[in-house]
């Protein structure tokens, strides 16, 4: 079957659009299909959010309520969230929270970042994840009797704890 | 006006010759994706916050501070383009496929007169930054474009998030937003039936490879992308490294694919490359999938050196200049499929030097 559009070249991408009732089908060769962006450009981010949505649509019972919240902010429904997996604004990680987490363990398998923070909106975060980590040491240090240790570690909290509180 | 430059030349910055292990990679790639705290994400924007969010990355990039660190940005509205020039812009690797697509209203471009460093605004992220080199130089993008993002961060609120990151529209880019990836000319796995293993074990380290324009495209001109999947849980210099060690050994199977396939049969590999070599230099009339055949031919023979005093760069630059809306732009007028098979073929002749004849 030769490309409709160009006559030309054999039609490799055969495309098949349904709007109320009334079907259509197209046969393009690639370089047409690409010029009227038919087809190859198209399809792929379909298939990739269906693969997406199909991601946490496979375990219902996994998720802790039914599809039925909505993000206050941005209006996005979770429903919607399990069919493109796309989110629809920052507040929707939280909203969505246990359906997000199931998301990221399996694309990344993990659900911890661990890379670059913004400098300004992230200096506070920095210091808080150093906080957490130094708080979890002085536990440890203190479990383990090593009373010097956790002294040190108690006075490098305060004082990260006051530069949070002065605003730095 | 610097975007004028960039939609009549079909050479780029990311063309250049003298990139590291140039024979196999053509170019590489970091893209960061970054969305705004104060708007929901693109796809949710009511028109005016797009463009109050195009406005935004407009005062963003004109800080003088921005300027004297990385040099003069370019905001352009993808409206104020024509669907030609639009599609020249993917045809240089600059915005992606999908960008262009549909409704172009509240989008816009951000450019580097040397095209180096991009900026697609309000894609599927409200900010891509992107930075594009020749040859194999993961770790020079990452830190140019790091830089943008913090230059630009000083101007922005970004969404993000102690734990999950930089918070942006799909789950897929959470995190680092980071996608690093390289564009490599594989002709000698492809020719030894070698590619399908290659392919499925970069599959299980946890990488992507996709054809010539990224998501979804085919491999034309035995190019191809390969890029990182992961982008949350690890350091952005870990992901760097790693795809640059990966890459590594990739280069040295396809040079090893290509002696074997020059020993085995050394007549029968000259002659392809010869072959295309002439037909590149006197056909009047070229399809673009044979045309970028012709180039990988050329390309490999280069690299053979096989063919010698063409430099990689002019094949990079013919293989954006035969395609479509560059043909239909340096024209000045639409052109049917077969007027655009005689310009290309004209255009690559005069390329070679074989103008006259």
């Amino acid at each position: 079957m030769l490309c409709e559009r160009c006559n030309k070249r054999p039609a490799t991408v055969h495309y098949t659009e349904i709007t109320n009732n009334k079907k259509q089908e197209l046969h393009l060769c690639e370089e047409c299909a690409r010029e009227t962006g038919v087809g190859s450009f198209m399809m792929p981010q379909l298939v990739l959010h269906d693969f997406l949505g199909g991601l946490f649509q496979q375990e219902p019972q996994a998720l802790v309520e039914p599809v039925s919240r909505e993000c206050p902010r941005c209006g996005l429904r979770e429903r919607e969230f399990a069919r493109r997996g796309l989110l629809g604004c920052s507040d929707c990680y939280a909203v969505f929270r246990p359906a997000v987490d199931q998301v990221l363990r399996r694309i990344h398998g993990t659900v911890k970042h661990t890379g670059k923070l913004p400098r300004r909106t992230g200096k506070k975060t920095g210091v808080q994840r150093e906080l957490k980590r130094l708080r979890q040491e002085l536990e440890a240090a203190v479990r383990r009797e090593e009373y010097e240790k956790a002294a040190e570690l108690r006075d490098r909290i305060r004082e990260l704890e006051q530069g949070l509180e002065g605003g730095k | 006006m610097a975007l004028k430059d960039t939609l009549k030349n079909p050479y780029s910055n990311w063309m250049k010759d003298g990139g590291a292990e140039a024979d196999v990679v053509v170019s590489s790639r970091v893209r960061l994706a970054r969305d705004l705290a104060a708007y929901p994400f693109p796809h949710r924007l009511s028109p005016e916050q797009a463009e109050e969010v195009v406005h935004a990355v407009g005062l963003a990039v004109q800080q003088s501070k921005t300027a004297a660190a990385v040099g003069p940005l370019e905001l352009t509205r993808m409206a104020e383009l024509t669907p030609v020039e639009r599609q020249v812009l993917v045809e240089k690797h600059l915005v992606s496929p999908d960008f262009i697509k549909g409704d172009v209203t509240g989008k816009a471009v951000v450019l580097r007169a040397d095209e180096v460093v991009s900026i697609m605004v309000n894609e599927e992220d409200h900010l891509r930054i992107q930075c594009l080199m020749p040859g194999l130089a993961l770790e020079e993008c990452w830190n140019l474009a790091s830089k943008v993002d913090d230059l630009l961060e000083e101007t922005l609120e970004y969404a993000c998030s102690e734990e999950f990151g930089y918070l942006v529209t799909c789950p897929t880019n959470v995190g680092t937003g980071l996608r690093a990836s390289v564009m490599l000319h594989l002709p000698g796995l492809v020719a030894t039936r070698m590619l399908g293993e290659v392919v499925s074990g970069l599959g299980k380290l946890g990488l992507t490879v996709r054809g010539l324009y990224g998501e979804g495209t085919k491999a034309t001109g035995d190019l191809f992308q390969v890029s990182n999947q992961i982008t949350l849980g690890r350091q952005e210099e870990e992901i760097i490294n790693d795809l640059t060690a990966l890459v590594r050994r990739l280069v040295s199977q396809e040079r090893e694919a290509r002696k074997r396939l020059y020993q085995k049969q050394p007549e029968a590999l000259e002659d392809r490359i010869f072959r295309s070599y002439g037909i590149l230099q006197y056909a009047r009339v070229i399809e673009s999938e044979e045309a970028l055949r012709r180039l990988s031919d050329l390309r490999l023979g280069l690299a053979l050196q096989i063919i010698k005093g063409i430099p990689f760069s002019l094949v990079a630059e013919l293989m954006v200049l035969s395609q479509p809306a560059f043909l239909i732009k340096a024209a000045g007028r639409s052109l049917a499929p077969a007027e655009r098979d005689v310009l290309r073929a004209q255009l690559i002749r005069e390329r070679l030097g074989r103008g006259a004849e």
